[in-house]
C-alpha cells in the first residue's frame, strides 16, 4: 500500500511536469527521425574526370553510377579536380593507370575506388575474351578442317545473395535496432534518475525516512512509477520507428518491446542507483560519459568479434550488449525468442543485481 | 507519568568532529521537553538520532521502551524537520494525503485527520494550491501539519514556529498544549527564549554538551536570574570557566 501511494505521488508529479514528459516521450522520436534521414538518404553520384579513356570502360562506369566529365589534355590535375569539385580522376596513357582521390571523405572515396577497379576489370576481362575469340577465328583460318569449339568467352558475372538483409540495406537498418534500445535506455535512465535525485536533494527521501516506510517499498514505488512512463515511451518509440519510419523489422515486434521493456528496466534502475553518488542534476549528468555513452560501443553497432579481449569481458557487463545483441537479432535477422532468451535473462539478471543495490544504498538514509 | 524518551550517554562525530558529546535525557509522557542553543550546538543532529535517521557514534536511544531505530516505533513518532520537506509540484491536500497513505491511515480517518491538521495551522483554504506557490511561514505550517497527520504518541519538532507570524504562533502554541494535556510526549528545539519558557523541561545545548537542566522555574532560581536568556549566558560563560580551569 505504501508502495502504491508511492506510485500514485511520482504519476501525478509526471503528468504535472510536462517538460520531462516531453523529453521522455517526444524526443526520442524527433532524434530516430533525424537519424533516419541522415543515414538512409542515398549518397549523391560521384563525379569522376576521366582523360584518355576508352569508351567501354566509360560505359562502366556510367552504369556504376559515376558521373563521367571527360578531358581532353591535363596539365595540372589537382586544380582541375578542384575546380570542377570532382570526387576524383581517372587518367590512362596505355597500360599506365593514374588514380587521383579527393579523398576529403575516406569512406566515400573507398567506394569510388571500388567501383573504378570492379569497372576495370570488367573491362580488361572483356578484351581478354576479345582477345581469345580472335585468336580462335585466327586459328580457325589457318586450320580451316579441324573444327574448334570454343564457347565465346563472357564477362564474369556475380551474383551476390543475403543471408540478412537485402542489396537494398541500408546503415540504418542495422543500426536502427540499437538506435531504438538505446535511446529508451538513455531516456528512461536519465529521468529516472533525475526523478530520485530531486528527492534526494529537496530533503523529501530524508523526510520519508521518518516514516514507517521500508527501503525496498521506496525501490519498488519507484520502480512501478516510473516504470509505468518506461513502459509508454518504449511503446511510442517501438511503434513510431516501425510503423512511421517504418524501419526494418524482419522479426516479432512483441519480441521487440520485450526486449525494450528489460532494457528499460535495467536503466530505470541503474539511474535510481547512480544518483545515490550525485549531489546536483549537473551531477547526474556527469554520469552519462561514463556509464551511458560506452554502452553505445559495445551494443553492437562496432563489431564485438574484432576488438580487444579486455575489451570483450568488459562488453559482457553492459546491459546494452545484450540488448543491442537481442534487438539485432530480431528486428535485422528476423531471429525468435530462442535466439534472445539468453539475452533477456542476463537483462532480468541486471535489474535483479540493481533492485538488490539499490535497497541497500538507501541504508545511507536510513539504516534499517 | 513515564518516561518515553531516553537518551542514554548519547555521543556523535562527523568524521573527526565532535557534534555532542555524552548526552543524556529524559522525556516523560504529557511533557513538553525544549531543547534550546544557538545554530550549530547539535539540536537537529540530536532529533534525527531520536527519530533513527541517523545513528549516534555513542550511546543507546529507546523510544517508548523500544530501541531506536525501530520501523514500527515511526508509526508513533511525528516528526517536523527544521527544513521543509515537502512535495513542491503537489497540492498542500496532496502532500498530507501521500504522508497519510504511509502511515496507512484509512480512507475516512484520513480525510478526517487531514482536515484536523490543516485547520490547526489555517491552511484550509489553501490546500488545493500547490505547495511551490507557498509563502515560507506556509509551507513551515504544513510541515507540522504533516508531523500531526497520524495522531502520534511522540511529536519530534525542529524548530516548528521560525517564520510563523505573531498570533498563529500562539495559536500552534495553544494546540501543543492541548496535546501534551493528551498524555502526549512533545520535544521541540528552538533557538527563541520566550517559547523556552513555554516547556515543562528544558536542556540548554552548546557545542554539543548539555550546559544546564531542568524546568525554566529551576533554571531561573538557580541562577537567581529573572530571563531564561541570561541564564543560557550565564550557564554557558561558567562551562567557558570550567574548560579553562580543566
Ligand atoms: N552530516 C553532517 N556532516 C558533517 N557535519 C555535520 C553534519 N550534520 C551536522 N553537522 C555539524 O554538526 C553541528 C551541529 O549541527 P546541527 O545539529 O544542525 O545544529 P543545530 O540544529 O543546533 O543548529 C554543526 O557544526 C554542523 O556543521
Ligand atoms: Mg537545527
Amino acid at each position: 500500500m505504501r508502495t502504491i501511494a508511492l506510485v500514485k505521488r511520482i504519476c501525478i508529479q509526471m503528468i504535472r511536469d510536462k517538460r520531462t514528459l516531453a523529453l521522455m516521450m517526444i524526443a526520442p522520436l524527433v532524434i530516430l527521425t533525424l537519424l533516419h534521414y541522415l543515414l538512409s538518404d542515398e549518397t549523391t553520384s560521384p563525379r569522376l574526370g576521366v582523360s584518355g579513356v576508352e569508351e567501354g570502360l566509360i560505359e562502366q562506369l556510367k552504369e556504376k553510377e559515376i558521373v563521367v566529365i571527360q578531358y581532353e589534355q591535363l596539365k595540372n590535375t589537382n586544380q582541375i579536380i578542384m575546380d570542377d569539385s570532382l570526387d576524383g580522376m581517372l587518367q590512362m596513357e596505355g597500360e599506365k593507370v593514374a588514380l587521383t582521390l579527393t579523398n576529403d571523405q575516406p569512406s566515400s572515396s573507398k567506394v569510388l575506388q571500388t567501383k573504378i577497379m570492379q569497372a576495370i576489370s570488367i573491362e580488361s576481362a572483356k578484351e581478354q575474351a576479345n582477345n581469345v575469340s580472335k585468336f580462335v577465328q585466327d586459328i580457325q583460318y589457318k586450320l580451316p578442317n579441324v573444327p574448334v569449339n570454343l564457347n565465346k568467352a563472357k564477362t564474369p558475372e556475380i551474383n551476390t545473395s543475403y543471408i540478412y538483409g537485402s542489396n537494398d540495406t541500408t546503415f540504418f537498418d542495422q543500426l536502427s535496432p540499437i538506435l531504438v534500445g538505446f535511446f529508451v535506455f538513455f531516456f528512461v535512465f536519465l529521468i529516472s534518475g533525475i526523478g530520485l535525485l530531486r528527492e534526494r536533494t529537496t530533503g523529501t527521501l530524508d523526510r520519508l525516512m521518518a516514516t514507517p516506510i521500508q527501503r525496498r517499498d521506496i525501490v519498488f514505488g519507484y520502480l512501478v512509477g516510473y516504470g509505468l512512463f518506461a513502459i509508454i515511451q518504449t511503446l511510442f518509440v517501438v511503434f513510431y520507428a516501425v510503423k512511421v519510419l517504418d524501419i526494418m523489422l524482419v522479426g516479432s515486434l512483441w519480441n521487440v518491446i520485450l526486449i525494450n521493456f528489460s532494457l528499460a528496466l535495467v536503466a530505470l534502475l541503474l539511474g535510481i542507483l547512480l544518483s545515490a553518488f550525485a549531489n546536483s542534476e549537473f551531477q547526474m549528468m556527469q554520469f552519462i560519459p561514463i556509464a551511458i555513452v560506452p554502452q553505445v560501443f559495445f551494443a553492437g553497432i562496432l563489431p564485438i568479434e574484432g576488438m580487444p579481449e579486455w575489451m570483450q569481458i568488459i562488453a559482457k557487463f553492459m546491459p546494452m550488449y545484450y540488448g543491442g545483441n537481442a534487438l539485432v537479432d530480431v528486428m535485422y535477422k528476423g531471429l525468435g525468442i530462442d535466439s534472445i532468451k539468453y539475452d533477456l535473462l542476463v537483462l532480468v539478471g541486471f535489474a535483479f543485481v540493481f533492485i538488490v543495490l539499490n535497497i541497500f544504498a538507501l541504508k545511507k538514509y536510513r539504516k534499517i | 507519568m513515564t518516561s518515553t524518551i531516553v537518551l542514554d550517554q548519547i555521543s556523535k562525530s562527523f568524521g573527526k568532529k565532535t557534534v555532542l558529546n555524552n548526552i543524556s535525557i529524559t522525556v516523560n509522557s504529557g511533557q513538553i521537553f525544549g531543547l534550546i542553543g544557538p545554530s550549530g550546538s547539535g539540536k537537529t543532529t540530536l532529533v534525527k538520532i531520536i527519530v533513527g535517521m541517523d545513528q549516534p557514534s555513542n550511546g543507546q536511544v529507546q523510544v517508548l521502551n523500544t530501541k531506536v531505530p525501530n520501523l514500527n516505533l515511526l508509526q508513533e513518532i511525528g516528526y517536523m524537520a527544521q527544513a521543509d520537506a515537502l512535495y513542491n509540484d503537489l497540492t498542500g491536500q496532496e502532500n498530507l494525503a501521500f504522508f497519510a497513505k504511509l502511515y496507512k491511515l484509512n480512507k475516512h480517518v484520513q480525510n478526517e485527520r487531514i482536515a484536523y491538521a490543516a485547520d490547526l495551522v489555517n491552511l484550509t483554504p489553501h490546500l488545493t494550491k500547490k505547495v511551490q506557490n507557498y509563502s515560507g511561514g506556509m509551507k513551515r505550517r504544513l510541515s507540522l501539519a504533516v508531523a500531526l497527520i497520524h495522531d502520534p504518541q511522540i511529536l519530534i519538532l525542529d524548530e516548528p514556529t521560525v517564520g510563523i507570524d505573531p498570533e498563529l504562533r500562539k495559536s500552534i502554541w495553544a494546540e501543543i498544549t492541548r496535546l501534551k494535556n493528551d498524555g502526549k510526549t512533545i520535544l521541540i528545539t528552538t533557538h527563541v527564549m520566550d517559547e523556552a519558557e513555554k516547556c515543562d523541561q528544558l536542556a540548554m545545548v552548546r557545542d554539543g554538551e548539555i550546559i544546564s537542566s531542568g524546568s525554566p522555574l529551576d533554571l531561573k532560581n538557580h541562577y537567581e536570574i529573572n530571563s531564561l536568556e541570561e541564564v543560557f549566558l550565564k550557564a554557558g560563560g561558567e562551562k567557558d570557566e570550567n574548560n579553562r580551569i580543566s
